[in-house]
């Protein structure tokens, strides 16, 4: 998947790097809810993964496509092509399975979520999201595996110390989740949760330049040097600029708050969160010879990245001076 | 005669060449950059076509598909070539034209990075 994600870095359907800000979300019924967090969608994405067994199979066909459909959107015009076949596929698959009228529902619900969400829950994310709501649906299940139910903090039914009845896979994986997410809370919440930092501060200082506010907030919160993100801010955005009395940044030029949004996620993608685990805690130092190193906290990676090249600039306003 | 055996495979060469190959295709990336002029006006750069095609010919192409007018600067004292610079936001546009097999140049994805906000 990360390789992928490197090749269409820039899209704005990538929410790996949410900003603070609630979200807006709008239901298949049409009502519009305020969502603090993500976990709700993809509680409801992961509805599918807990539906009864017959449907599951033609439901991961249609979840692979719908998968894909996240990526391949943000990706080029030609690919369209193929995007198309897949829906057509997974439409198939709809058809397929018409006995289970709540298995078709959820498919289309699911499909419009999917783009929206995009692919911030990684798979450990969606399993555990699937096996916690299974858990809480285990009313609604019990009768298909009767055999099968009982509290597995109280002990009882097949949970029972003595019960010598075997237990089957599915209750055993979701009591793994469960307590795996009871006893370290933190880890079971990485893969859910993503990053937040503070929404940037725009303001305008007259005409021509833009004051980042919250520079300093962000960059502890990110624990990187304000001066690495501030160079790559210009780099990126292709102008200089300067640090006020209060440690705000001047940018020269006239820049959006969303236009400022887009450069941290990227600068967040590429020098804060750890390719191997996703972690954004990670440690940026210098090693030898003159290259950066990011050190992740929760796993102990380490990479190398890129300096912040400033590129080609073309030079605009005034003409330059003639040489000579 | 020679002894298939004999020829010593060095790992540490390999790894350095390795390396070499790795830096070298970081240096092959495409960048794509934009740049604010005055008011809503920008520019868009592209730097790092590779050799093999003809900068003239594409810009002449882009210039007409995508209505906009363009320059080639070629820098001869900084190693970054020529470079396309296109008048307005064609970011999108162009990473199209630089990837699209039938019509563009059919360049892979993955070496073109885009810039900017």
């Amino acid at each position: 998947m990360d390789s992928e994600d490197s090749s269409v870095q820039r899209r704005p359907s990538r929410k790996s790097v949410a900003f603070t800000d609630e979200k807006l979300v709008v239901d298949a019924d049409g009502s519009v809810t305020m969502v603090a967090s993500p976990t709700d969608e993809i509680k409801e994405t992961a509805q599918s993964h807990s539906a009864p067994t017959t449907t599951t199979d033609a439901q991961d066909a249609a979840a692979a496509p719908a998968a894909d459909d996240g990526l391949d959107l943000s990706l080029m015009k030609k690919k369209k092509k193929k995007v198309k076949k897949d829906e057509d596929a997974a439409d198939a698959a709809d058809e397929a399975a018409p006995a289970e009228g709540d298995g078709a529902i959820d498919l289309t619900m699911k499909k419009k979520k999917k783009k929206k969400v995009a692919k911030e829950d990684d798979e450990f994310a969606k399993k555990l999201e699937a096996l916690n709501l299974e858990g809480k649906e285990g009313e609604e299940a019990a009768p298909e595996e009767d055999e099968q139910d009982g509290d597995m903090d109280q002990g009882t039914g097949i949970w029972a110390h003595d019960e010598t009845k075997t237990i089957t896979y599915n209750p055993l994986l979701s009591r793994f989740f469960a307590l795996l997410s009871q006893k370290n809370p933190d880890h079971a919440s990485t893969g859910t949760r993503s990053y937040k930092i503070p929404p940037p501060q725009c303001l305008r200082e007259g005409n021509k330049k833009t004051i980042f506010a919250n520079l300093p907030e962000i960059c502890k919160r990110m624990k990187r040097a304000d001066e690495h993100v501030t160079s790559y801010l210009f780099a990126e955005l292709g102008t200089s600029g300067s640090v006020d009395g209060s440690r705000r940044l001047v940018i020269k030029g006239r820049f959006q708050q969303k236009q400022i949004e887009n450069v941290l996620r990227t600068y967040i993608i590429e020098y804060v969160t750890c390719k191997t685990c996703r972690s954004p805690n990670t440690e940026l130092s210098k090693g030898e010879n003159r290259l950066y190193f990011i050190t992740c906290n929760s796993c102990g990676s380490r990479r190398s990245v890129q300096a912040i090249k400033t590129g080609f600039s073309a030079q605009v306003g005034k003409r330059r001076k003639m040489q000579g | 005669m020679s002894i298939e055996n004999l020829k010593t495979y060095d790992p540490f060469a390999e790894a350095d060449e390795e390396d070499s190959g790795q830096t070298k295709q970081t240096q092959e990336y495409i960048h794509i950059r934009i740049q604010q002029r005055n008011g809503r006006k920008t520019l868009t750069t592209v730097q790092g076509i590779p050799k093999k095609f003809d900068a003239k010919k594409i810009l002449k192409v882009v210039k007409k598909e995508f209505a906009c007018n363009g320059t080639i600067i070629g820098d001869e004292d900084s190693k970054m070539g020529d470079v396309i610079q296109l008048q307005g936001d064609q970011r999108a546009k162009i990473k199209d034209f630089l990837t699209n097999k039938d019509e563009g140049l059919g360049l892979d994805a993955k070496t073109i990075k885009v810039h900017g906000f």
